[in-house]
């Protein structure tokens, strides 16, 4: 059977393309309020990057201006004149090492928890008390936490992780203690990280693996684990940037010493006993704003400051992405 | 123009005397096939002996009970399970299906507030005194949705393999058994060779059957399967029955169905279950062509058409 074509198109017309263009939902045809929504949406994403540009924008164009390789290079000195003061080598590796202290230490306290908390989580009381521990601790400020860390870095018993002055005092200063405390700010990020990731994961895969005869503690490792890594490294990558940006528990209980200053004994095991200091506790120290009077040197170590959180940011990234690939 | 052609008559299976004789029959409805009129075995020579293949008794449940909290929702069951045979549990919605498959391996122990009373024995064992990992090796399980876990193809039957705080195998050394299992499941020829593909990329009826390799690549000698085939298309449902009907030579099958064709296709035994009691229990061809009791007769007829 035929079907008249009715519309067919007047001789002499242009011929119609071959197919009419898929019809797309267009914000044109929706109601004002959604319309609206949908421009501050974008205007709020806009705005962010501008911001974000214009940090990292204005830093750089600062920090360039006196960034050097002899800079990076050259230890700081004490010196009233600034051109004797050196370079910002020591406090760019004291950042580094903190910082590698105080997430190695977060990360599997923090995984630790979160597992414990959701995959077992009895008895409920101490469940909900640790819980509202780290939210205390997520909620203290970082000063708190540098002198309460002071007050305990002091007592005798923790002398071994600091030096010791000639009359007996404990110090209380080093990297390991700092890193400690470090790892506090770092840790309900880690954790709660790690615990949205444990929570997502649903009800079936864990009794696919139960009913395969695998125990609670096997499922975490070998499947749930697994499941979670990119959640972690997301935890670990905030975690990160709140320390790399830590200034107070640097100032209290680092010493902020200009130059790291290992003590004696065995190398490794000296430094960590050791003071130093950071970029951020730099750039106070630095900068006129702070205690300083070498603004370039300023603005050339928070430039610094920046690269090295971005590169630890698409470094853990990287990292989440690569083991997260072979899954799905 | 208008289709003249002769139908026939207009539901060919209300007409029990015609099927012998009338042309291939169209079918409409695969589900709405005529009850079957019971026949003995040794009356058809067409109808294959299928308790021939019956085994020794593998499972019993004796007297069993499962509350959650203060309501019961399985009352009172005892029923056996034998190698070689299928047991289709059927039953409406909400009549603990699922609860007593999940009580055969352990499972329901994870609710917090489910009890139990009566036995459960493996080989004459009670279960309760098998460590439950061990357990589970021996009776596998099937889950209603597809739950591959996300890793690949070879790791997902690897790791059912493992034994866990045992000495990690190497990949050679558990290949032949991965591959096996995958053969077994109906799946491995179809891969391709390619077994580092994520899992999740297979369609579901192809990670439903790579659950069952995964299931059965311990050579357990139960295996519980609970809807397997409720998220599949009728293709891979066909293809899962067919595989059934192949293991059930070497395990014992429990599968749990809300299609009374499906059970009427893969199982030897069925076992009709109504708000938590046990109704009916005997050969398939008893409990759908005469059902003793009335309620299995409403339930049988009413889904049967
Ligand atoms: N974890 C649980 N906690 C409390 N009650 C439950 C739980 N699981 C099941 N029940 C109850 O037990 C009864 C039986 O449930 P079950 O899942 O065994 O039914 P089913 O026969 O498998 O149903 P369906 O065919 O819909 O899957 C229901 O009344 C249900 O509410
Ligand atoms: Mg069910």
């Amino acid at each position: 059977m035929v079907t008249p074509v009715l519309d067919r198109p007047p001789a002499g017309a242009a011929p119609s393309p071959l197919r009419p263009k898929p019809k797309r939902d267009s914000p044109r045809d929706w109601r004002w309020s959604h319309r609206l929504a949908f421009a501050a949406a974008w205007g709020c994403g806009l705005a962010l990057c501008a911001v974000a540009a214009a940090i990292v924008g204005y830093m750089g164009y600062r920090g360039l201006q006196y960034l050097d390789l002899g800079l990076l290079t050259s230890r700081p000195e004490a010196s009233l004149k600034q051109d004797e003061a050196g370079g910002i080598l020591d406090p760019v590796l004291g950042t580094l090492l903190l910082t590698v202290l105080g997430i190695g230490i977060a990360t599997p306290l923090g995984v630790v928890s979160a597992v414990w908390l959701v995959e077992y989580g009895k008895p409920r009381a101490l469940a909900r008390a640790v819980e509202s521990g780290i939210e205390v601790v997520a909620g203290t400020p970082d000063i708190v936490i540098a002198i309460f860390g002071l007050a305990i870095f002091q007592q005798s018993i923790f002398a071994p992780l600091s030096f010791t002055a000639s009359g007996g005092g404990v110090f209380g200063r080093s990297f390991l203690a700092a890193g400690t405390m470090m790892s506090l700010i770092a840790l309900p990020l880690i954790f709660g990280a790690t615990r949205e990731g444990l929570l997502a994961v649903g009800a079936l895969t864990r009794e696919a693996s139960w009913a395969l005869g695998k125990t609670r503690i096997c499922t975490v490792r070998e499947v749930l684990l697994p499941q979670v890594r990119p959640n972690i490294a997301t935890g670990a990558a905030l975690g990160m940037g709140r320390i790399v940006g830590d200034t107070a528990i640097v100032v209290v209980l680092l010493g902020a010493t200009l130059q790291i200053e290992p003590q004696d004994g065995i190398p490794g095991i000296g430094l960590l006993r050791g003071t130093g200091s950071t970029l951020t506790s730099y750039v106070y120290g630095a900068s006129p704003a702070g205690e300083g009077n070498a603004p370039q040197k300023a603005y050339a170590a928070a430039f610094v400051l920046l690269l090295i959180v971005l590169l630890l940011n698409a470094a853990v990234d990287a990292i989440a992405r690569r083991s997260s690939r072979k899954a799905s | 123009m208008e289709d003249t052609r002769d139908l026939g008559p207009a539901d060919p299976f209300l007409d029990r005397s015609v099927p012998s004789l009338a042309p291939p029959v169209r079918r409409l409805r695969p589900d709405r096939r005529p009850v079957p009129v019971p026949v003995k075995p040794e009356d058809d020579p067409l109808i294959p002996v299928r308790d021939a293949a019956a085994g020794p008794e593998r499972m019993r449940v004796e007297n069993l009970t499962i509350r959650y909290g203060g309501e019961a929702a399985v009352k009172d069951v005892s029923l056996s399970i034998h190698q070689g045979q299928v047991l289709a549990l059927i039953g409406p919605s909400g009549c603990g299906k699922t609860t007593l498959l999940r009580t055969l391996n352990r499972l329901t122990e994870t609710t917090t507030s489910a009890t139990r009373e009566g036995d459960v024995l493996l080989d004459g064992e009670e279960i309760e005194q098998i460590s439950v990992t061990a357990l589970r090796r021996r009776i596998a399980m099937v889950f209603q949705q597809p739950n591959p876990f996300p890793m690949s193809i070879f790791d997902n039957v690897a790791y059912a393999i493992r034994v866990q705080n045992a000495k990690r195998p190497g990949r050679r050394e558990i290949e032949h058994q991965v591959v096996d299992a995958l053969r077994r499941a109906g799946l491995h020829d179809e891969l391709a060779g390619d077994l580092d593909r994520p899992a999740l990329r297979l369609s579901g009826g192809q990670q439903q059957r790579l659950c069952i390799a995964r299931a059965i690549a311990t050579k357990p000698e139960v295996l519980l399967m609970d809807e397997p085939c409720s998220a599949l298309d009728p293709k891979s449902s066909a293809i899962i029955e067919d595989l059934i009907a192949e293991l059930r030579r070497e395990l014992a099958v429990v599968i749990v169905t809300h299609n009374l064709a499906q059970a009427h296709r893969v199982a030897d035994k069925v076992a009709f279950m109504y708000l938590g009691d046990l109704v009916e229990y005997g050969d398939v061809d008893q409990v759908f062509g005469a059902p003793r009791a009335q309620r299995t007769r409403d339930y049988v007829e009413g889904a049967f058409g």
